[in-house]
């Protein structure tokens, strides 16, 4: 009975052990990890944060002596005023395409009607080409329209926001079209019998309803705007006019400015969208998996 | 309810501009693209006169191009596999009950929250021969695993690899932790219960169950790095001896740097066309799938 007894003691302090030791092997792996995807910003950080005379390739890893913002100061400097251009174009593209996104989602959703179904996949399909493939005819069309219209669109900020609200059609009506499929199909049917129209059913009963969408593609479409590089660098060739990513390809390909200034400028590029993904994560995540994830 | 033909109306008219908008920006320019890839405007002047499959024999022929097509597989295949490994792990490891879980969580995903130009000029340091990881390498004693990363160009592209793996394996993560706690914990016990181990359980049970998350991760990423421009451009270009070269690079060179408009159309014709192979099945079976449920 008693040799039972140690025989069941010892197994359980065994399981102990192994139980103890996964928990140890589970978070030393989780840490090496979490070292692995914080290198690159602590790269960033410390080195932005050297004076010019302790900056040196050979001590890239070791923190600096005394703080010094010399070379945010130049960093932000030189892209200043590509820095306001991204924000001249990401807030009115995400003010559209949010908008625009919403109004096709609340048609889709619940104005069923021939050919919706053909229409849809094929919305959806613009998402995922590679935009290579519409780019010359884009350059020539924004050309093209400049001519007819008082503000011209190839080469400007305005050419921008109207490629980024058309081609962010696709992402943004998907995302608030499987929103609003999860709205009941009663409550819209009851606006209607109380007399509500199209723009009734929308204003007093969608709208109020939307601000998680919302907030979900205005994150989305910020953050894939201001880090967008390819329609930016094709658009925009004169310097003035091009948004931050544009100008920190050419701040890091420039043999006359030195490293840890471009080191400063990518983290002065990734701030705004680090600040969302910071304060409004889990919306952030949402919108990521509403991308891929059939709703 | 005798306003509800007004209504559709309003409805339609409504939804019509942006079908028409992406019928024409996106439908009508594809068109106009594989016009011009079929045409002889390779000069600064556009000549659209027919110049039949001139400029994909071109392309089949050229050295650059084959190593682009080489250079996308093996990119794609090798950020895939350990995109999806990667994300799998951490995501099985932070389903441990862990603490700091949410912590931890962040610092795996925040990189998606960045440009491909950030990541790519970052990379770009810390991958230079002479800095970077391998002074970190020398430092820890590890020298002998120091290398020429991507200015080494049998190995170069795996130095692309690494970047993009940085930037996008928390999004697997995510989308695998999403997954598992969905998996319903009676399925588990159950199987434990009649003697699974904790191996059997992960390989039998609740890797079976994720296979639509896999299967959306490998459609997002795999899309993804098929047109993959951004990162190359920013961090390698076209590497030595075209070793980092993509078709993504390789456009935009031709077409906006040496104003070789149809040849540079061609390309983006075949890129859209492996993108094509990718996404047209799945659109095809998730609309199926939809409308039967």
């Amino acid at each position: 009975m008693r040799s039972m007894e140690a025989a069941t003691r010892e197994a359980v302090q065994l399981r102990k052990a192994r139980i103890r030791w996964a928990r140890v092997v589970v978070y030393a792996l989780l840490v090496t990890f979490a070292l692995f995807y914080l290198m690159p910003v602590y790269v960033l950080v410390v080195n932005g944060l050297k004076s010019f005379q302790e900056v040196s390739l050979s001590r890239m890893w070791v923190p600096p002596t005394t703080f010094s913002l010399d070379s945010f100061g130049k960093a932000f400097e030189k892209l200043q005023p590509n820095f306001l251009n991204s924000v001249r174009l990401v807030v009115p593209a995400t003010f559209l395409s949010s908008f625009v996104g919403s109004l096709n989602g609340y048609i889709l959703s619940k104005w069923r009607f021939w050919g919706a179904d053909i229409a849809f996949p094929l919305l959806l399909f613009g998402m995922f080409i590679p935009y290579q493939s519409i780019l010359i005819p884009l350059v020539q069309f924004l050309r093209w329209a400049g001519q007819y219209l008082p503000v011209q669109l190839y080469g400007t900020i305005t050419g921008l926001v109207l490629v980024h609200v058309v081609y962010g059609i696709p992402i943004t009506t998907l995302i608030f079209r499987n929103y609003y499929a999860s709205v009941p199909t009663d409550l819209v049917e009851a606006a209607r019998m109380d007399g509500a129209g199209f723009f009734g059913i929308y204003r007093h009963v969608i709208l109020p309803l939307s601000a998680p969408a919302f907030v979900v593609v205005a994150i989305w479409q910020f953050t894939s705007i201001w880090n967008e590089f390819l329609f930016a660098v094709t658009i925009t060739s004169n310097p003035a006019q091009q948004p931050i990513t544009v100008a920190l390809q050419n701040l890091a390909g420039s043999q006359i400015v030195e490293w840890n200034v471009q080191m400063a400028g990518a983290l002065l590029a990734a701030l705004p969208t680090l600040l969302v993904y910071i304060l409004l994560g889990r919306y952030f995540l949402r919108g990521l998996l509403a991308g891929a994830l059939r709703g | 309810m005798r306003r509800l033909p007004l209504d559709r109306l309003i409805a339609i008219a409504l939804l019509a501009p942006s079908l028409l908008a992406v019928g024409i920006f996106v439908y009508g320019f594809i068109g106009w693209t594989a016009y011009v890839s079929l045409s002889n405007w390779n000069t600064f002047v556009p000549d659209l006169s027919f110049a039949g499959l001139t400029n994909y024999l071109a392309l089949m022929r050229s050295f650059r191009f084959q190593a682009d097509l080489r250079n996308t597989l093996v990119f794609t295949s090798t950020f895939l596999v350990t995109s999806l490994g990667i994300g799998f792990l951490l995501a099985v490891l932070l389903d441990q009950r862990v603490r700091g879980e949410a912590v931890f969580r962040n610092i795996f995903l925040f990189p998606m929250a960045l440009s491909f130009i950030v990541t790519g000029v970052t990379w770009q340091w810390l991958l230079n021969p002479s800095t970077g990881v391998n002074l970190l390498l020398d430092q820890a004693g590890l020298g002998f695993l120091k290398s020429r990363w991507y200015t080494d160009p049998p190995i170069a592209i795996f130095s692309v690899v690494l970047a993009a793996v940085w930037q996008m394996s928390g999004f697997t993560m995510a989308m695998y932790l999403a997954g598992l706690r969905g998996v319903p914990d009676e399925l588990l016990e159950a199987a434990r219960v009649d003697g699974a181990t904790e191996w059997q359980v992960y390989r039998h049970i609740i890797l079976p169950l994720l296979h639509p998350v896999t299967l959306s991760a490998v459609i997002v990423l795999g899309h993804i790095s098929l047109k993959i421009f951004d990162l190359v451009y920013a961090m390698t270009g076209s590497g030595p001896a075209f070793s980092t070269d993509v078709p993504g690079v390789f456009m935009f060179e031709t077409t906006f740097r040496g104003n070789r408009f149809a040849e540079g159309a061609a390309i983006s014709m075949i890129m859209l066309l492996l993108v094509a192979v990718l996404i047209i099945p799945y659109l095809w079976y998730s609309i199926r799938a939809g409308s039967a449920s």
